[in-house]
């Protein structure tokens, strides 16, 4: 152990690009990266459940603009949606004089927008799935047992829904951890951002980019092991006990 | 009309380079996803930890990291390959790791990763008495390959196989990030020059998504074609 | 028209698929007490005729009197619905269901199955539910697995425990839909043991069955049903003891 120790300051000591600086660049860079991912995810999964509600309707006129929204977003590159959501507030006229400004100024606010919408996406047909899914006989149990349509969305639907999304919502959650990254492209500091920027001044593309590499590999599997212990605990009831 | 400020023929030539992308690191993928497989699902211990290796370091990491990582490293490891080959064997050869290259490349390795779990599933989904038949009828390894399994295979594959295009096809916008004039950097280009990213960045939007509509059609066309003799066919 | 109400009256109920018609006019009254069989060969239309009275089909023509209410329907460009949904929730909260594939709610565990509806649908207390429940599930011999999920437990085991969840509701009338059908021959007996007991203290129950010793001993009317249209029906002794049509000699008879 002591020598690891050892090893580790002489590493720290012989290097001119990992030093307190820096780490503190990459540090603040995780914890925006964290920021992003998490608050687009929570808001898109709020919006995501009256979506997947709605585009499960059999009233076309709710069902159809929610396809709309979910076949856009989903067939078109995040990269784009960023662009045009950005450029879009920056180049838009008078905004700039507006107290608006005050919270687009920060290129955070139109990234989060972008990832929302675009997690709102997936999320939304994600849930549709999981919706559609649902056994039909405990749909028509729900039915003769005198439910109405919205006491079965709330207490039978929904709930074995959730359970059942919840490997597709960690892969989605992965998935925009990952697609996060593109923040930097509009000069937020997160993860990639901190690398870029590190990259930039010593000219380590090796140190730069494979350090991050690790810590986002590091996250993802951190996200995978809490999906995989939340998987076994709600999906417990599907898994027949031996007798 | 729509007034492209003559940027329009220089964004065509952008959705090619990004459809001349999409295409090289799809067939890129395929290659590493069907070695992939193969590896996974060898006898060896060493193939079967190498392809595991692969798979979850791969899916572990950003896209884009990857590109940044290849683009800018790749040249650098490339270069210290050349100079070791010079010195030891007196091979004098350049290699130049251009946008274009790095970014198949990181496409490919990333999807690789991908269609092989798409592979492997569906290798294993084939039936093991159709393999068996085929064998007890005299076929050759790789005649069973060619004439039974791979077929097969196919019809359990293709609906991955789809889906990994349609999301390969999105990640070709990161190549823009490098440097490679595809249509999204050329369409972020015009839009900061024009002040008009709706615009563009909405005609881009709708090139990927004609694409994606397109591939959609066709990859159901295959997959009737590879169900012949199965149900679900129609 | 009698002093009390009938449980359950349906009069000339007819239903087509496409094309075909597969209920030709059936009509079934069901007084406190009755055990109606429904009996038929595959196709005959008995299932569908169930799921007709607590409308998990819509019936083309025919009425519903569900203790002397009348089910109000109207026509729509999909054909005869019912004018008035909340009409027939609370209907359907009247009559309970037995499923041949039991529908459990599977994200639900057996003591969660049985309070669900008497708790959203009744707006009975958690307590009160839970006690009854808690009682309803010793009745069929499954107090143990009262925190099992369904998933966790046999055919046999998840059939009684629906049959509780039945109970729960204090229904009217009880529906079942060839309870036994999915189940394991040595998991039949635990199953139909309970229906009798339910027979004996004098629930009203329409069972649709294949059971031919439970309709003979239990019930107070059997139908045979062929092609839509009831072909024999009356006591027990007389259908089944003896048929007049050559068809329903033949249903009876012994399979090899």
């Amino acid at each position: 152990m002591q020598a690891l120790i050892d090893w580790f300051t002489a590493l720290l000591a012989d290097n001119t690009i990992f030093n307190a600086q820096t780490l503190g660049y990459y540090g603040s860079g995780l914890v925006t990266t964290v920021q992003l991912v998490f608050l687009s995810l929570v808001i898109g999964l709020v919006m995501a459940v009256p979506l997947a509600i709605g585009r499960s309707s059999r009233r076309r006129w709710i069902s159809l603009p929610i396809f709309l929204y979910t076949y856009v977003f989903r067939g078109t590159p995040l990269l784009i949606q960023l662009y045009l959501i950005y450029y879009g507030v920056v180049f838009f006229e008078g905004i700039q004089e507006t107290w608006l400004w005050v919270f687009l100024e920060d290129p955070f606010v139109p990234a989060l927008i972008a990832f929302t919408l675009n997690t709102a996406a997936y999320t939304t047909e994600i849930f549709r799935g999981a919706i559609k899914a649902t056994p039909r006989g405990e749909i028509e149990a729900a039915r003769a047992y005198g439910m109405s349509q919205r006491l079965m969305m709330r207490r039978i639907i929904l709930p074995s829904a959730f359970r059942r999304a919840l490997p597709a919502y960690g892969n989605e959650v992965i998935f925009m951890l990952h697609a996060s990254a593109i923040a930097s492209v509009v000069t937020i500091m997160d993860l990639t951002g901190a690398a870029r920027f590190i990259y930039a001044r010593y000219y380590a593309p090796f140190d730069a980019f494979l350090f991050v590499a690790a810590i986002y590999l590091c996250v993802t599997f951190a996200i995978l092991y809490l999906f995989r212990y939340l998987e076994k605990r709600m999906l417990a009831h599907l898994k027949p006990v031996e007798q | 009309m729509i007034d492209l400020h003559g940027y329009g023929p220089r964004l065509a030539e952008g959705a090619l380079v990004t459809l001349e992308v999409a295409i090289l690191s799809l067939i890129l993928s395929v290659v590493l996803g069907l070695l992939t497989a193969s590896a996974k699902m060898s006898r060896s211990w060493f193939l079967h930890r190498l392809g595991t290796l692969y798979t979850t370091v791969i899916r572990g990491i950003p896209d884009l990291v990857l590109m940044l990582l290849l683009f800018f490293g790749g040249q650098m490891g490339v270069n210290v390959f050349t100079d070791w080959l010079y010195y030891q064997f007196d091979i004098d050869i350049f290699i130049n790791i251009n946008e274009f290259i790095a970014g198949v490349l990181t496409i490919g390795l990333i999807f690789g990763a991908y269609m092989g779990e798409t592979f492997r599933g569906a290798f294993m989904a084939v039936e093991y008495g159709q393999i068996e038949a085929a064998r007890a009828y005299g076929m050759t390894n790789w005649l069973v390959f060619k004439r039974v399994r791979f077929p097969q295979m196919m019809r359990h594959a293709l609906p991955g196989l789809s889906n990994n295009w349609m999301v390969l096809l999105k990640t070709t916008a990161l190549v823009s990030v490098i440097g490679l004039s595809d249509m999204v950097r050329i369409a972020s280009e015009a839009s900061k020059a024009t002040r008009e990213p709706f615009t563009f960045m909405l005609i881009v939007g709708a090139v990927y998504l004609a694409i994606a509509t397109v591939s959609e059609w066709g990859f159901a066309r295959l997959q009737k074609r590879y169900s012949v003799g199965f149900g679900e066919a129609d | 028209m009698a002093a009390t109400p009938l449980p359950l009256e349906v009069r000339n109920i007819k239903k087509r698929f496409g094309d075909t018609e597969v209920l030709k006019g059936l009509s079934l009254q069901a007084r406190q007490g009755d055990v109606i069989t429904l009996i038929g060969a595959s196709g005959s239309g008995k299932s569908t005729f169930l799921r007709c009275m607590n409308l998990l089909e819509q019936p083309n023509e025919g009425d519903l009197l569900v203790h002397g209410e009348e089910i109000r329907f109207k026509q729509t460009k999909h054909g005869r619905e019912p004018a008035d949904w909340n009409q027939v929730v609370r209907m359907r909260a009247k009559l309970s269901m037995v499923f041949q594939s039991f529908n459990l709610w599977a994200h639900m565990t057996l003591l969660e199955n049985v309070i669900e509806a008497p708790v959203h649908v009744l707006g009975k207390s958690r307590k009160e539910a839970t006690d009854h429940a808690r009682s309803l599930l010793d009745r069929v011999g499954l107090a143990d697995r009262a925190d099992y999920y369904p998933a966790q437990m046999s055919g046999g085991q998840q059939q009684r425990g629906a049959i509780a969840r039945a109970l729960a509701m204090d229904p009217e009338v009880m529906l079942f839909d060839e309870p036994t059908s999915a189940l394991d021959p040595e998991l039949v007996g635990d199953v139909l043991k309970v229906m009798r007991d339910l027979a004996d203290e004098g629930r009203t129950m329409i069972v649709v069955t294949h059971e031919m010793a439970f309709a003979r001993d239990v019930s107070t009317q059997v139908m045979y049903l062929h092609q839509g249209v009831v072909e024999e029906a009356g006591p027990p002794d007389d259908v089944l003891g003896n048929p007049r049509s050559e068809r329903l000699r033949q249903f009876l008879a012994p399979k090899h």
